[in-house]
């Protein structure tokens, strides 16, 4: 038996219910809030500010650090362990690498950029949300920005594609294929590009295909959010 | 730039006047909402006051009751300062304001005044107890957050239900949630006073926090009863300071309590 309905009974290329909200952290340089079906992910920015200690500091080009985190209670299941975990140090990682080429860090010679995610619940896609909140957290602290990013996580249940996939897709019995996918969506560029579980090439190509339209969606809602900021 | 805020929060209060407008016995208007993160904890409420903002969840564990409390299950509370809510704050392990605000005000109110029945949260004695896991995290810092994690982890835990139990395999169903909460015998509120000069505060700003010489912490059931207090900051207070701050306590502990029913 084909997989025919999603268990949400969402279409195959529906995203869940989007809500973004910048400027939620009053305390931080920016800051915002994306939530995607029941993911919800928070994302403050500090700096550019001072790096120590000083041998970290690099002349010619600022630094980016990112800090991705779930709050203990907010995994599905048993509670998480606070504190950083292999599994958060990787997605911290991507993170990073995912916003880089948007930024100019040559402006701040020296110094550090910080970008702390929290997810405050999760339903799958967090590094998602995670990357989506902190672009515009970013685009709010008023970074210049040569884009902003977008990701959405696509994948294979028996063969067929599904967009933004929830937790019970992610845990399907007989097995899923997860990509995560961020990119600028002015270019269409990938920003980050993972993937577990199988796909042929020709399934790669539609799932990008996907990815991108999805993209196109969730930067609406960010781009909608930090214009509703300057409305008020 | 600390010094002319500090002195000016200082030289205001001589007028009886804070920064923000308010009257030294007045709290920033308070918020809580609950089930925040219904889909992955027990429990969760996010309180506000003013721009201060934290959210608390709860956790049921399964663990072995301790040797000498047989019959007894158990609650483990965890504060995190996040650097996201305040530029102050660094990653890393818990400093010791995190710990005094998870020890020394959420636990020590929360077990002296009897608020849980530990021997309900026993499962089976000497063998299986729940773990009652709060956790409160500080999404924006702006002064008084004592207060706030204090109130939203009294609101996390009013809005837990139990996660459905299987004896047999000794698992815990957290896709399956009962209907039955956890019974919270008091609601021990704790209220900071904080003494700039010879002024009395509640609900501390940031700036108010930096100017400040001492404060009180002082946790009140129902009936007016003190059940924990903490004092900080780097400075003595007089036994009357003392007298003056209970007191003020036990009026704010009536107001705020109002908030949780």
């Amino acid at each position: 038996m084909a997989y025919s309905k999603r268990i949400s009974g969402r279409k195959f290329d529906e995203l869940r219910e989007i809500k973004a909200e910048v400027g939620v952290i009053p305390r931080a340089d920016g800051s915002a809030r994306f939530q995607i079906g029941k993911t919800i992910a928070l994302a403050a920015v500090y700096g550019p500010k001072a790096l120590f200690p000083k041998f970290l500091q690099k002349s010619d080009t600022g630094t980016l650090r990112c800090y991705y985190n779930m709050m203990s209670f907010s995994g599905s299941g048993e509670r998480v362990r606070p504190g950083p975990s292999r599994r958060s140090k990787e997605i911290s990682y991507i993170t990073q690498n995912a916003l880089l080429p948007v930024l100019d860090l040559k402006e701040y010679p020296s110094a550090v950029v910080e970008i702390y995610v929290e997810l405050l619940q999760t339903d799958a896609g967090t590094r998602c949300a995670g990357i989506t909140a902190a672009a515009m957290a970013l685009a709010d602290a008023g970074f210049p920005m040569r884009d902003l990013v977008s990701a959405i996580s696509v994948g294979f249940v028996e063969g067929k594609l599904l967009v933004d996939i929830d937790n019970e897709e992610e845990h399907y019995e007989k097995g899923n294929t997860d990509i995560p996918i961020a990119m600028m969506p002015r270019t269409g560029e990938i920003t980050l590009l993972q993937m577990d579980g199988f796909a042929s090439k020709e399934e790669l190509k539609e799932a990008l295909k996907a990815a991108k339209a999805a993209c196109m969606q969730i930067n609406k809602a960010q781009i909608e959010a930090l214009k509703a900021r300057y409305k008020k | 730039m600390k010094d002319i805020v500090g002195t000016h929060v200082v030289s205001l209060l001589d007028k009886d006047i804070r920064l923000d407008g308010r009257k030294l016995d007045e709290f920033r208007k308070i918020t809580v909402e609950y089930g925040v993160s219904s889909k992955s904890a027990e429990g969760s409420a996010r309180v506000k006051i003013g721009d201060t903002e934290v959210v608390a969840g709860i956790k049921f564990s399964l663990g072995t009751p301790y040797p000498d409390e047989p019959a007894k299950g158990t609650i483990v509370v965890n504060v995190e300062l996040l650097p996201l809510s305040s530029p102050d704050f660094e990653t890393g392990p818990p400093n010791i304001q995190s710990i005094e605000y998870a020890r020394a005000i959420v636990d020590r109110g929360l077990r002296e005044s009897d608020a849980l029945d530990m021997k309900k949260l026993c499962i089976k004695k000497g063998e299986k107890m729940w773990m009652i896991m709060i956790d409160v995290y500080s999404v924006n810092d702006a002064g008084n957050l004592a207060d706030a994690i204090g109130l939203a982890a009294l609101a996390a835990l009013k809005d837990a239900k139990y996660p459905k139990y299987d004896e047999k395999k000794g698992l815990v169903l957290y896709d399956e949630r009962t209907k039955k909460g956890l019974e919270l015998k008091q609601i021990p509120i704790p209220i900071t006073i904080v003494k700039i000069k010879d002024k009395f505060l509640v609900d501390p700003a940031s700036d108010e926090e930096k100017a400040m010489e001492a404060r009180l912490t002082v946790t009140t059931v129902e009936d007016g009863r003190i059940c924990a207090i903490q004092k900080g900051g780097e400075l003595p207070l007089s036994t009357e300071d003392v007298e003056k701050m209970v007191q003020l306590s036990i009026e704010k502990g009536k107001e705020l309590r109002k908030l949780l029913k």
